[in-house]
Order: structure tokens, then C-alpha cells, then sequence
């Protein structure tokens, strides 16, 4: 562990510095709509959004290097098709009632092969790995901005209209009687879903964007009592496991998502088995 | 015979002037073609006291919707307070049937009721809705509990929690489904005395799916099942529950005054 902290010192080593930084405030974006996703139950919704990120990504690529449209980069083809699928599968779930299984599935696996066919498109080899999986030591100046400004709007969106969320989360036609326009919340709730899955995209990747939103929350979930409490651990333990993650990546030549994946994962599962063993002990079923 | 609508010889006799909040004229409601209410007509005089029963699948959660503007009647006019459902919805205070609220959410008892005074214009809860959050506490005797999680409650205390989750807004009409599903026998008494008192001073239509809960406390019950009939509860003879729940049932089955078809206690 000593070789990485020095690592990090090196000045060479800017990547890890910009890597550690991106974990940490991206924790904070994961960990308050990782919460909301967790408590309402929508991870299936933030699933198909981030593989219809890829859908964008592809569009944008095809673009940009097949049609020299420069100014199209992947990020804004992420953030489009992301802010798009989100509305269309907010609208499904809302409208489709016991269809929505079945159309969230199909946008999620059609969102994903438009990716790879406008890949095959585009003249030029690309590493889908890095799309797919996440790589957080290509972490740019740039990609820090946008952490920094999708922080900024959602704790001030969070802190503004946190009753209306709670509200929508936790008895949508309750709050629809009081006045609330839940249609509206919800879909904002989406939407900010959305332009997280791209800020998760660029650490874990596609298909494990749905492991770091809804882990960090099912954990804080154990001990939180109160929904914003459940928010600041969820952000201290993804910011931990980022960082963990990172630091074991580096020091084993491990992929950084996968491994900040997998140490979630086991997390999670010993706690829970721990919290089982602790109810039987207290219940005195053992 | 009592047919729907003929309501008019009850209210004569609880006095003429009686207003009127909540009415229903010729409603009719199908879902995926299905007729779930066909033809219902209801008036429910200012301080009623009444209890909707009939038979899962009935029409009661769906009674309670159309008054509360949620869903919009195939035909028909309904009338709360004077206005639309919609415009009338900030006065009347739901409980829903506890059953589809996640169980797991985090939230203290204050965080669930403060949920009554939620408004479509403010941010934050100010002094006043905490204040009154508190006091809507204090009416179901559940004060001790205000920041205990929501989550550990059993369910009596959680069905209390609710009610005053949908008193803290002062309501004019108190719609309750099932308030007393999954509670003991004592729960529901205490329930029922609340509510009781509650009476004095709102509009109360409590939904229910067993005959247990046309006790001493309600005065008119209403029968949905697919239509709708109406039962003074001053007309039957034994008002005690129990003899409702096993002796009367069949007096209130026999001296049914609903002979449509698809009416039934089955």
C-alpha cells in the first residue's frame, strides 16, 4: 500500500491524482441518486439508461471520426442519448403499467446494439473495453469540471426540493394529492439519474454502472434511520470503495471498475450475512 | 326497498339542512372494460361518519379514488366540497392501504407525517408544519414514537402513524382504505375511537372489506359491489360488532334492501 501513496506523490503520476479526485466527488453525485434509485427502487430504469448510453457514445463516434463532425464528442452523445432514454423510460413506466418490463428491456438492449453498430460504422479500431468496464486512470481535467458542476446542481437540486423527492420516493400519489406535480419530480429524478450513469461510465463502465449506484445505498441502508442520512453514508462509502478500489487496481495490475465492483459486492454480502447472524443472535433463534 | 340513490328519505331524518360534501350522481367506472362501479349515486352530509364495505374487488379503493380525483369517471358527476374532486383535494386528508408503501424506507414518524404538509409552493417545512405535524401526533397518541424510525413500528402504530399523516393538514373530509387491516382487536377499537372523536369535527369515509367494522361507531354503511347500496345503521337492529360479525350478518344479508342483481355478501 506504502508504493501507492508514493505513487500518488510522484508528480509524474498526475493520473492518480485526477483519478483519486474523480472517485471522491463523483461519491458525491453516486451517493444521493444512488439513494433515490435504491429507494425507489429503480435500478432496473438506471440499467437500461446506461446501456442506452452506449447507443450515444456510438452515435457520437460515427460522427465525429466517420463524418468529421468534430464538435460531436462521445460525452455529449453519452449525455443526450442518456437524458433522452431517461425521459422515454420515465414516460414507459409511468404510462405502461405491466408492459414496462418488456419495453424497458428492449430499449436497454436496443440502446446497446445501436452502440456497436455505428462503431462497426466508423472507420478506425476503438476499445470497447474501456466503454464497457470503465477506466478511470484516462481521467481528464475536463471530465473533473463536470463532476464539480453535476455536484454543484444536484445537492442544490436535492437540498431545494428534498421534500418533493421524499414525497415521490415514498408515496407517489400521497404527494400527488398534496399538490406535488410527481410526473415532473420524477422525471427530473431521471434525468439526474441519467447525467450520473455518464459520470459512472467514465470509472466503472457501462455494465457495471448499476453495481456502484446501488450498493454504496443497499449498505447505508442497513444503518441509516432518516433518507438524508442514508445519502451522506452512502457518499463516504463510495467514496471509500473508489479509493480502495483504486489503490488495490494499482498495487495487483487489476482493471480499477471491476475491482471497485467486486469489493462492493463483498462487501455487501458480509455485511448482510453479519446483520442475518446478529437479528437470529438478538431474536435467540441460534 | 332502498335502490341507489334513493337517499333522499335517510338525510330527511337526520334534518333538512344537512350540507353536503361529498357527492356522487349516475357514476359509472370500467377498467379494461370492465365495470368496476356501474350507474353509483351517493350523498354524504357534512360530520357523516360512514363505512364503505363489500367484497375484495368491490369498487371500494376505487369509490375512494374517484372522490379523491385520481381516476375520472366513464360517466357521471362528482362533487366534493362544493367543487371538483381535484380543486377540493388540499381539504380532504388520505390514508391509502398500508400495504404498497415500502416498509424499509428510511423515515422517522415525524419525516412520514410532515408529509401531510407538503405544498405545491414551499421548499422547506416551516415551525407551523412542524408544530401541527406534532399535534397530529399527539391526536393518535403515538408522541413518544415522533422520532423513532418509521420502519420499526408494528403494524397498529404504523396504520396511527398514517392517520395522522392525513389529519395534519386539517382536513374538512377523512378518507381512510383499510384502516384496521392486520390489526388486533384492541388496535382496532382504539382506532375506531379516534376516529371517533375525530368525527366531531370532519367528515369521515372509512373503507373496509369485513362487516366487523360496521360497529357502534359509524352511522351509515355503504355497500359497493359493483353498485352501491346504503344501510342507516340506525334502521339495523344490533349495533354491538359482534353481533354484526356473527349474528347479524345474516339479519343484514336478509333485510338487504338491494334486490340488482350483483349485489351480494358472499
Amino acid at each position: 500500500m506504502i508504493e501507492f501513496f508514493q505513487a500518488v506523490l510522484d508528480p509524474d503520476n498526475r493520473f492518480l491524482v485526477y483519478a483519486l479526485g474523480m472517485g471522491g466527488l463523483a461519491s458525491i453525485a453516486f451517493g444521493i441518486i444512488g439513494t433515490f434509485v435504491t429507494i425507489k427502487r429503480i435500478s432496473y430504469l438506471a440499467g437500461a439508461i446506461s446501456h442506452s448510453v452506449f447507443g450515444g457514445i456510438g452515435l457520437a463516434l460515427y460522427l465525429q471520426v466517420g463524418q468529421g463532425i468534430t464538435w460531436f464528442d462521445p460525452i455529449l452523445g453519452a449525455v443526450l442519448a442518456a437524458v433522452i432514454a431517461a425521459v422515454a423510460v420515465g414516460l414507459v413506466s409511468i404510462h405502461a403499467k405491466e408492459r414496462e418490463d418488456t419495453i424497458i428491456g428492449t430499449l436497454w438492449a436496443v440502446g446497446m446494439a445501436c452502440g456497436i453498430l455505428f462503431i462497426d460504422k466508423t472507420p478506425g479500431y476503438f476499445s470497447l473495453s474501456s466503454y464497457l468496464f470503465g477506466d478511470i486512470l484516462l481521467i481528464s481535467q475536463k471530465d473533473l469540471l463536470f463532476v464539480i458542476g453535476l455536484d454543484l446542481v444536484i445537492v442544490g437540486v436535492v437540498v431545494l426540493f428534498f421534500n418533493q423527492f421524499f414525497g415521490v420516493c415514498f408515496d407517489t400519489e400521497f404527494a400527488l394529492l398534496r399538490g406535488i406535480n410527481t410526473t415532473f419530480f420524477y422525471l427530473f429524478l431521471l434525468v439526474l439519474t441519467a447525467l450520473t450513469v455518464v459520470l459512472l461510465v467514465r470509472i466503472v463502465g457501462i455494465v457495471l454502472v448499476i453495481a456502484l449506484l446501488t450498493i454504496p445505498p443497499a449498505i447505508a441502508g442497513f444503518y441509516a434511520r432518516r433518507l438524508w442520512e442514508m445519502m451522506l453514508y452512502s457518499v463516504l462509502l463510495c467514496a471509500a470503495f473508489t479509493w480502495a478500489g483504486l489503490g488495490i487496481s494499482y498495487q495487483m495490475s487489476l482493471s480499477s471498475g471491476p475491482t471497485i465492483i467486486v469489493l462492493c459486492g463483498i462487501t455487501y454480502l458480509v455485511l448482510m450475512a453479519l446483520n442475518r447472524v446478529v437479528l437470529k443472535l438478538r431474536h435467540g433463534s441460534f | 326497498m332502498t335502490h341507489p340513490g334513493n337517499r333522499t328519505d335517510d338525510t330527511a331524518c337526520k334534518g333538512p339542512f344537512m350540507e353536503t360534501d361529498i357527492s356522487l350522481n349516475h357514476v359509472t367506472f370500467a377498467y379494461r372494460q370492465q365495470p368496476i362501479l356501474e350507474d353509483v349515486s351517493l350523498t354524504v352530509p357534512k360530520k357523516e361518519f360512514a363505512c364503505v364495505v363489500g367484497p375484495n374487488g368491490g369498487g371500494k379503493t376505487t369509490l375512494l379514488k374517484l372522490i379523491l380525483g385520481l381516476i375520472q369517471p366513464d360517466d357521471g358527476q362528482i362533487r366534493v366540497l362544493g367543487s371538483t374532486p381535484e380543486k377540493a383535494r388540499n381539504r380532504m386528508g388520505y390514508m391509502p392501504q398500508y400495504a404498497h408503501l415500502d416498509m424499509n424506507f428510511p423515515a422517522t414518524v415525524l419525516d412520514v407525517v410532515l408529509m401531510g404538509r407538503l405544498k405545491k409552493t414551499a421548499f422547506w417545512f416551516s415551525a407551523k408544519d412542524r408544530s401541527q405535524a406534532m399535534s397530529a401526533i399527539d391526536t393518535v397518541g403515538m408522541t413518544p414514537f415522533a422520532h423513532v424510525g418509521f420502519n420499526t413500528l408494528s403494524g397498529g402504530q404504523k396504520q396511527r402513524v398514517l392517520i395522522a399523516r392525513a389529519l395534519c393538514s386539517r382536513p374538512d373530509i377523512l378518507l381512510l382504505d383499510e384502516p384496521t387491516a392486520n390489526v388486533d382487536h384492541e388496535t382496532e377499537e382504539n382506532l375506531f375511537s379516534i376516529l371517533k372523536d375525530l368525527n366531531r369535527e370532519m367528515t369521515i369515509l372509512v373503507v373496509s372489506h369485513d362487516l366487523g367494522f360496521v360497529s357502534k361507531y359509524v352511522k351509515t354503511v355503504i355497500c359497493v359491489n359493483r353498485l352501491l347500496v346504503i344501510h342507516p345503521t340506525t334502521v339495523m337492529d344490533g349495533t354491538m360488532i359482534k353481533d354484526i360479525y356473527y349474528g347479524d350478518l345474516k339479519m343484514v344479508r336478509h333485510d338487504h334492501r338491494c334486490s340488482q342483481e350483483g349485489h351480494c355478501h358472499d
